[in-house]
């Protein structure tokens, strides 16, 4: 499941994924440099999506007519969305509310769960970075934890808060935390000796010396970890929510798959995908803007 | 009487996978008050070891350092450090990498208004007050070393440790450094221990040099009195004999007498 993979990437210097928002200026090696023309230079630019778009039309027709007719092909997924889109905030009951509410409700417990992993993965991530008995004593609970799919959880959750929200949250929390740890962890590992040695000159308490020095000098760290668990809990409470029901998008998906509407779950997977993109998007510019150059 | 600043036979053991690995002996230096003193010697000869010592970042195995009648066991700001890489905090300000010494150091003494001069004196002091709101990734690495030592002389040390504070520079910004801290010796009159590798720059700044012999079990070999009127100009240096003598006699103890071991 990619989910694991993601959460072993705890080191933000080698992670998979390139990192074009720590550079400023430079060009997009991406882009090819074909100089005066702009026109030309949008050609390029636009053309390899425009026929990625072609192709993944023509094999979703080709499916939706050839290989499965009861999947919805792109007309009729169109216009179930302009339907959906229409009201996306519409509420006619607790089990009938618009797709808006949907995604409101989902993302309201993955925030939730995130802020908790937060507030207990910084502490705990600081622990275990600075404290060798504190790393020795959690490192093996952490690595055999990690590579569980986090829904392994929801049963534990349903029995310790006996109510579906809170199992959500707390599959959420369990989801984001891992990522948060080994992240902060390591950027607390990574900090240079010499501003240990300027605390320790100034003779900073450790109170101080956390709020002064480990805090800001992680900071890029746990801002790497953040967006990384973020990432992961939008995958994750879709299908979190498809077992504990409630209003959700994952719920949503499940719901049409009981009334076999097809062509609103395709919307609502494409509806998911831009919420993430959104997602992610907020924590880059989070990160850039709290991204000191170093050096 | 004893002097200022007093290195009392110090010797520090490393333990080692392959053992006890004796990196200094015997050290016994004493320094007066106002008094700039360098230590040069070759690389892996403990120099640094010596400076951690004397700012309590590291502790002698024997022997021990007393300052100002006190002996010194942990770091404090009585014993600002000026390190090789500057060492400024890559997410604070030029202004506020100073402030946070200042804060520290002079948060009960002096009011809020107060601090804030004395981290703009000190920065004009090292003629960097035009960058106060610049982060350490926007200034050049000369700037940078400006900035560190500005902060430790706004911490109003005992003795001003500097480690190589010049090293990572090139030979024009060094010179401009060099100046620029003769010119604040002359001023405030610091005590101030520098290492270094410049036979030059080691002639040209201190009062006195030690000179340190090749590890393993380094010790002082030579101590040598740079007896040149102050201020000092290298230019109408760069002729003069008595100048020229003891660069020549520190390239002797360090080129004829102590020949690198480990030369590359
Ligand atoms: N913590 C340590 N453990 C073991 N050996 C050490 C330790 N610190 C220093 N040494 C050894 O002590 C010797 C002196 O090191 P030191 O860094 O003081 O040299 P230096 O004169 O400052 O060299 P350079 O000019 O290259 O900076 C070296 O041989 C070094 O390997
Ligand atoms: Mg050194």
């Amino acid at each position: 499941m990619a989910i694991k993979d993601e959460i072993v990437a705890d080191n933000p210097s080698v992670k998979p994924e390139a990192e074009p928002t720590y550079q400023k200026g430079g060009t997009d090696p991406s882009v090819p440099e074909s100089g005066v023309n702009p026109f030309a230079r949008l050609i390029q630019i636009v053309t390899p999506p425009l026929v990625t778009l072609v192709v993944v039309m023509m094999a979703w027709i080709f499916i939706s007519t050839i290989v499965a007719p009861d999947i919805p092909g792109p007309q009729a997924t169109f216009e179930q969305a302009r339907e959906i889109l229409a009201d996306p905030f519409y509420t006619y009951g607790p089990n009938d509310m618009g797709i808006g509410w949907q995604v409101f409700y989902s993302l309201g417990r993955v925030l939730a769960g995130f802020a908790l992993a937060v507030l207990v993965g910084v502490p705990l991530g600081f622990l275990v970075g600075t404290s060798r008995i504190m790393h020795r004593a959690l490192s093996p609970l952490i690595q055999i934890l990690k590579p569980v799919s986090p829904l392994a959880w929801l049963p534990i959750g349903l029995l310790l808060f006996e109510a579906v929200n809170p199992s959500a949250i707390f599959v959420i929390f369990i989801t984001s935390i891992w990522p948060i740890i080994l992240n902060t962890a390591t950027g607390v590992k990574a900090i240079p000796g010499d501003y240990m040695n300027v605390a320790r000159v100034l003779n900073l308490s450790p109170m101080e010396t956390a709020v002064k020095i480990l805090l800001p000098a992680t900071r890029p760290h746990i801002l790497t970890g953040m967006r990384l668990s973020l990432g992961i809990a939008w995958m994750v409470i879709v299908a979190a929510e498809m077992l504990t029901g409630g209003v959700g998008i994952g719920f949503y998906v499940w719901d049409e798959w009981n009334n076999l509407n097809v062509a609103s779950i395709i919307v609502a997977i494409l509806v998911i995908g831009v919420v993430g993109i959104v997602l992610e998007a907020i924590m880059n510019l989070v990160q850039s803007r709290f991204d000191y150059n170093q050096r | 009487m004893t002097p200022y600043l007093s290195i009392e036979d110090v010797g520090i053991t490393f333990p080692t996978p392959d053992g006890p690995f004796v990196a200094l002996r015997d050290i016994r230096l004493g320094i007066e008050k106002g008094e700039f003193v360098s230590i040069i010697g070759h690389s892996g000869c403990g120099k640094s070891t010596i400076m951690n010592i004397i700012g309590g970042l590291a502790q002698a195995s024997i022997g021990g350092v007393v300052l100002d009648n006190r002996e010194v066991n942990e770091p404090g700001p009585d014993r600002a450090i000026v390190f090789q890489n500057h060492s400024l905090l890559p997410w604070l300000t030029v202004y506020k990498n100073v402030a946070i010494a200042v804060d520290k150091v002079f948060g009960d003494l002096k009011s809020k208004k107060e601090r804030d001069d004395w981290v703009r004196h000190n920065l004009r002091l090292v003629h960097m007050d035009h960058a106060m709101e610049k982060r350490p990734g926007e200034i050049s690495g000369g700037m940078k070393q400006r900035v560190g030592i500005a902060r430790a002389l706004a911490m109003e040390p005992k003795v001003l440790l500097m480690d190589e504070p010049f090293g990572a520079l090139d030979a024009l910004t060094r010179a401009h450094l060099q100046d620029s801290l003769m010119e604040i010796h002359a001023q405030l009159g610091n005590t101030v221990i520098m290492i270094t590798h410049d036979v030059d720059e080691s002639v040209l700044l201190s009062d006195r040099i030690v000179m340190m012999t090749n590890g393993p079990a380094a010790t002082i070999g030579e101590v040598m009195t740079v007896d040149l009127e102050r201020p000092r100009n290298r230019l109408e240096l760069a002729d003069n004999s008595a100048f020229n003598h003891y660069r020549a006699e520190v390239m002797r103890f360090l080129y004829e007498r102590q020949r690198n071991p480990q030369a590359a």
